[in-house]
């Protein structure tokens, strides 16, 4: 992943004079029963998603990007400066970073207007009030937010402030955005409309970046490249197509609603470390991964035969609805995840306890190296 | 149908429980009726016994403009002495994470508990001629606090200042200090953090302070005659005038004393706007 920089320069990779532009960063905070360390790059342009459970270090790796919280270790430089090092004693405060932050829950100042809290930034970078105001009702035009310039934050909606508080952070002109999950507050159908709106600008924004979530398709729809971590260490990082496609952990898996296995292959068969061998259709050899998405799995009473495929006896764990299929926890040699039809539901009798057979076909699984 | 019996049962248990006729019960009323006569009546009394037909003359009579003007002046000194000096302590209290803060917190709130009169000895023992303090001062700068008018100011902003920083420090915990953070990215100096975000999320806690603090300095009395004295036109107070009059002329106590309830009720009735008005 990070490995292509010269072994000189691995330590920081910021000296690096190709790559002075965008945000170049490693990040160590310890805490008394938690340690984040995180290397993290981002190009001028480019959306990051930080993906994972909570509890992973999400939103200290945001707050340490942006002088909130103070570094252990490691380094942060942005266009090629560097504005923390501890090892060097370097440390830019939070107001001389050029890093605009988008808050959870938005953080709009009560007592000030829309328009003033989107002049906040521009003023307080030393332009006249005039100036700033004039700044900010340009950018809420643009963000079609202007018939909210003279109302106080409070009466706005969900979707409204969201909007409003991307607009302020951007009114401050940073080289670095960063968007604590921006859509976390917001109700479903606002959601829908926001993310939209929010991909747009983040697709127009010249500077870095960096948006933290815990929603697996917020960071498929807006992020060019994906960064998952758990317990405060990168697990995998790739584009959101190969992310899908080639989950590396248990999280990523059920995030991307596979079913995931590690193993040896031999070949066409993966025997897989919790015991059983799935055979696969991609010859392989060593550790690998198998993953096949829960509709790939075919449920019968009796033991099915025919075609090549993976047969294994299960017992139901439990079964929960899910809109317009039935998702079925099986427990056994294998554990798996299958998706069935309510008819599927009705006519197999698939109830918690019952013992069922479980089919997979070899075409369906996707096997890769580990 | 037993299904239809069961949402009415909850309804009427809570209609019961919330019922707007309650009876009160008589061992709570008979106190609580009390209370309020307790203290409504001296203000009747006040008002009853006030010689209204000759209530200009009494005025011009005595010196009350004097002890009014000095009483205002001296107030509004020490709350202002307590707002420069009172806010950042405040903000120290709340922000700042220090080995001894619940100490200083505890000193700080000693003079609210503390008899004003050792109050007043306490500063003479610092700031007096003799002073821990009050000699260099004396000695460099040949200037000497008691019995002057600074010395009321003193004496005032010692004992009303804890009602400020209580005040402020309640209110700069209860607000959310990442807007303070959130100011801080988008470019805002420390000060102008304080000057933009902190002071005005805190508005309603710090006018509330400040109108406690100008109240209890306006009523001062212990603190200020034992280290400032009794001096009319220099230190002598509206409350150190009621006292006085009162030994040698009740009438006169009794018009000093109305008008003093006349300015604490003003400042009463503009707290209460403030406090209904907030942002």
């Amino acid at each position: 992943m990070t490995f292509s920089t010269p072994p000189d320069s691995a330590d920081d990779s910021g000296t690096d004079a190709s790559a002075t532009d965008g945000l170049r960063a490693h990040l160590v905070v310890q805490r008394e029963r938690f340690r984040l360390d995180l290397r993290l790059h981002a190009e001028p342009g480019e959306v990051l998603a930080l993906l994972g459970p909570n509890g992973a270090g999400k939103s200290t790796a945001l707050r340490a990007l942006a002088g909130l919280t103070t570094l252990t270790d490691g380094h942060v430089r942005l266009d090629g400066e560097l504005l923390e090092d501890p090892g060097q004693r370097r440390r830019t405060s939070p107001e001389r970073r050029r890093v605009g932050v988008v808050f959870q829950d938005y953080l709009l100042f009560p007592h000030l207007s829309v328009l003033d809290n989107v002049a906040f930034g521009p003023r307080s970078r030393g332009l006249s009030t005039r100036a700033a105001r004039e700044r900010a009702r340009t950018l809420l035009a643009d963000l079609d937010l202007a018939r909210y310039a003279a109302v106080r934050p409070r009466t706005l909606s969900g979707g409204q402030a969201q909007r409003v508080a991307l607009a302020r952070a951007l009114a401050a002109d940073p080289r670095l955005l960063l968007l604590d999950e921006p859509l976390a507050a917001l109700d479903a159908q606002t959601r829908l409309d926001i993310r939209a709106h929010l991909r747009r600008h983040l697709s127009e924004f010249t500077g870095a970046a960096l948006l933290v979530t815990h929603d697996p398709l917020d960071a498929m729809v807006l992020a060019d490249r994906i960064l998952i971590i758990e317990a405060g260490v990168l697990v995998q990082e790739g584009k959101p197509a190969d992310i899908a496609r080639r989950p590396r952990t248990e999280y990523v898996a059920r995030l991307v609603g596979l079913n995931l296995y590690q193993g040896i292959a031999d070949g066409a068969q993966v025997r897989l470390a919790d015991g059983g061998v799935l055979a696969v259709a991609e010859a392989l050899h060593g550790p690998a991964f198998v993953a096949f998405p829960p509709t790939a799995v075919a449920l019968h009473v009796n033991r099915p035969d025919g075609s090549p495929r993976n047969v294994w006896q299960a017992t139901i764990d439990g079964l929960e609805w899910q809109g317009t299929h039935a998702r079925i926890h099986l427990d056994g040699e294998i554990p798996a995840v299958a998706e069935v039809t309510p008819a599927a539901v009705a006519d197999l009798k698939l109830v918690p306890g019952s013992r069922i057979w479980a089919a997979v076909k070899a075409t369906d699984t996707h096997a890769y190296p580990a | 149908m037993t299904v239809t019996t069961l949402p009415d049962e909850p309804t009427r248990r809570s209609r019961d429980a919330g019922a707007p006729g309650r009876r009160i019960p008589a061992f709570l009323f008979l106190p609580a009726l009390l209370g309020l006569l307790f203290l409504v009546l001296p203000l009747i009394g006040l008002l009853v016994r006030t010689p209204w037909g000759s209530l200009s003359q009494q005025l011009a009579g005595t010196d009350v403009t004097a002890a009014l003007r000095l009483s205002l002046v001296s107030a509004s000194l020490a709350t202002l002495v307590s707002l420069v000096l009172g806010v950042p302590l405040a903000w120290v209290l709340a922000r700042i994470e220090f080995p001894g803060r619940r100490v200083v917190r505890s000193l700080v709130t000693l003079p609210l508990v503390m008899p004003p009169v050792v109050g007043g000895v306490a500063l003479l023992l610092a700031l007096g001629r003799n002073g821990v303090l009050g000699r260099y001062l004396e000695s460099w700068f040949g200037y000497s606090l008691p019995f002057t008018t600074a010395g009321v100011v003193v004496a005032e902003a010692f004992v009303a200042m804890p009602f400020l920083v209580i005040s402020v420090e309640g209110a700069l915990r209860t607000a959310d200090a990442r807007y303070e953070e959130a100011a801080a990215t988008l470019g805002a100096s420390r000060l102008t953090v304080l000057r933009r975000v902190t002071l005005p999320l805190i508005a309603p806690g710090l006018a509330a302070g400040t109108v406690l603090c100008w109240a209890r300095a306006l009523g001062e009395f212990g603190a200020t005659i034992t280290f400032a004295g009794n001096f009319p036109g220099r230190t002598q107070t509206m409350p150190l005038a009621v006292y006085l009059a009162m030994e040698d002329d009740p009438q006169a106590a009794i018009v000093l004393s109305l008008i003093l309830l006349a300015v604490s009720l003003i400042v009463l009735v503009s707290l209460r706007e403030r406090w209904t008005t907030t942002p």
